[in-house]
């Protein structure tokens, strides 16, 4: 997903001069090359998450279009007054972008691991927050950043996810796409959940149960419309990303669902408890420690059905 | 360069004056803090808008407009009473000023507000922004020049020295910082809080062609804001030693005015000092 994105980001800004890509001291063996192509539109800030999102206001302020990048901790809750007042209050045209979302990087450590990122983005006014769910619609998003007037925060996980989409997608910010058709169950993940997701739907078509796959790889704003029709043809929504219960995907579907009027579909969330990892270890090994697996999400989908 | 709108050649110290009158009856109109944070910086902006930024208050967001950054945005009262003498808005705006409904906030806010750049108040942000600003400039092969308004205080936020080591690096010339040096920030003097001194020299070992004035003295301060950048290929960095509550008497160096305006007979005094009859 993420060399989708840069080489998208790097299209793109080859045709608008506009665009301006901001490291923070990250990026190695991917942007070298537009660094001395473009050096204009091109800056490394340095290890300095707070003057750089400041300054990446500022760039916008003038006339630039800001994609930020660096690991997701570090241009969000290492800076977020800056994300607050000098990008989302100003309505700065400042797209930051990150991989390492969720247990990515797992081994490094909890310092590393990203389970909060989508809620306290979420919750900054006229922030658009992204996590595309495979590198077909990651290639997306850059052009959908270009076209809409304001700030984003886009989720990316590493390189080498595979891609989860047939062929061409219509990606569109704030609009769910849907991966699988089904009404007896209703599957909504975010980023890296997609595959998750898909691969629990194949293992439920062959006990009998069609599961819908919705791709909500855009968490704010919610394509409510998406969340209504699996509330109405399905009944039960199972929600899934590689992030905090609290505040993210699965809170964002909750909180409309609770306001919705007449009864409710049953309703779960799947995600990372409010706590921190107990051990280290692969993405993988990660989650399936936190039961975010094909396996955890055909099961959990199972017992809601029989409840 | 555009000649100065015909207001600009108007004496900074009468401004400066009108600045302190009118601050203090909106501080204290509306019970407002900060009254004397406002004071010591007064000099420097009247010096600012009156001899140095060029502007276009009919075009506030002229592209070739000086940018002014206030990041020690809780002395907005100051720029607010500037920006309305130079027309930006109308006066009458003034006595909203932190009052229910007003658009004047107590820290600077750009919302519906002509002439403030960016909002403001969050220490610590202002300079950041400025390099950003001074880095689009320069790119962009641009005159515009960015002044940054730093409170000596906020230089405790280390948010400032990272902007501080970029710009050097970047060459940012077209940048200035002046540091409005009163010695008191919010629980008392600087050098107890967490000492500054030498901070000039911080600056110049940042990299930045750094100069001292007596932010109180008009003529100086124009002498130096009109020189920059002092050294091609650097940032210019000002340190105004300044007095807190400059201007009147009792209000001066007492870090209770950073809290409370003047109140009851403190106020026909503190105006009285001011020149109003």
């Amino acid at each position: 997903m993420r060399n989708a994105f840069f080489n998208a980001v790097f299209a793109l800004a080859r045709e608008d001069e506009r665009i301006v890509l901001m490291v923070g001291d990250l990026g190695f063996r991917i942007v070298e090359g537009f660094m001395a192509e473009r050096p204009k539109q091109f800056l490394n800030a340095g290890i300095a998450e707070q003057n750089m999102m400041s300054m990446a206001a500022g760039m916008a302020l003038e006339g630039k279009i800001v994609f930020a990048y660096s690991i997701a901790n570090f241009p969000t809750l290492r800076c977020l007054e800056q994300v607050r007042n000098d990008v989302c209050y100003h309505g700065a045209r400042v797209a930051i972008f990150c991989s390492g979302g969720g247990f990515t990087y797992g081994s490094m450590g909890v310092t590393h691991h990203v389970t909060e990122d989508l809620a306290v983005t979420r919750a900054m006014p006229g922030l658009t927050v992204i996590a595309p769910g495979d590198p077909i619609e990651a290639a997306c998003v850059p052009a959908a950043i270009v076209a809409h007037d304001g700030p984003f925060y886009v989720r990316l996980g590493k390189a080498g996810e595979p891609n989860i989409h047939a062929g061409p997608i219509d990606f569109q910010r704030g609009r769910a796409i849907t991966v699988r058709e089904g009404n007896d169950v209703s599957l909504i993940a975010t980023g890296s959940m997609l595959l998750v997701a898909t691969r629990a739907a194949d293992r439920l078509k062959a006990d009998g149960i069609n599961a819908r796959v919705l791709s909500m790889h855009t968490v704010k704003p919610l394509d409510l419309d998406a969340v209504e029709a699996a509330a109405a043809q399905t009944g039960v929504i199972l929600t899934i990303e590689e992030h905090s219960i609290i505040g993210g995907l699965g809170a964002a579907v909750a909180e409309y669902l609770a306001e919705r009027p007449g009864a409710g579909p049953r309703f779960k969330r799947m995600g990372v408890p409010s706590a921190f990892a107990s051990e280290i270890g692969s993405q993988d090994h990660l989650l399936a420690h936190f039961g975010l697996t094909e396996a955890g999400v055909a099961q959990t989908a199972k017992q809601m059905l029989a409840s | 360069m555009n000649p100065l709108p015909t207001k600009q050649r108007q004496s900074s110290v009468d401004l400066a004056l009108q600045i302190r009158r009118t601050t203090v009856e909106m501080t204290s109109r509306a019970n407002a803090s900060h009254i004397a944070s406002c004071f010591s910086v007064t000099d420097i902006l009247a010096v600012l808008y009156s001899r140095v930024l060029v502007f276009d208050p009919q075009q506030p967001r002229w592209r070739d407009r000086d940018r002014f950054i206030l990041s020690k945005g809780h002395a907005c009262a100051a720029l607010y009473a500037v920006l309305a003498e130079f027309g930006f808005f109308p006066k009458e705006w003034l006595e909203t000023y932190y009052l229910d409904g007003s658009r004047l906030a107590g820290h600077a806010t750009h919302k519906g507000v002509p002439g403030i750049e960016v909002s403001t108040g969050a220490l610590g942000h202002g300079l950041p922004l400025a390099t950003g600003m001074a880095l689009a400039g320069k790119r962009d092969e641009r005159a515009h020049r960015v002044f940054c308004v730093l409170s000596d205080g906020e230089c405790d936020e280390g948010s400032n020295w990272e902007a501080a080591l970029f710009a050097p690096h970047h060459r940012l010339d077209n940048l200035t910082v002046i540091i409005d040096y009163n010695k008191i920030q919010s629980l008392g003097w600087v050098k107890d809080v967490i000492d500054l001194d030498p901070l000039a020299d911080k600056w110049r070992a940042f990299g930045w062609a750094a100069r001292e004035v007596d932010g109180h003295d008009h003529a100086a301060l124009e002498a130096l804001l009109t020189g920059v950048p002092f050294e091609a290929g650097r940032p210019s960095c000002i340190v105004a030693h300044t007095v807190k509550g400059k201007g009147v008497s009792f209000m001066e160096n007492n870090l209770q005015y950073h809290y409370t305006p003047p109140r009851g007979d403190e106020l026909p005094r503190a105006l009285a000092e001011l020149g109003v009859k």
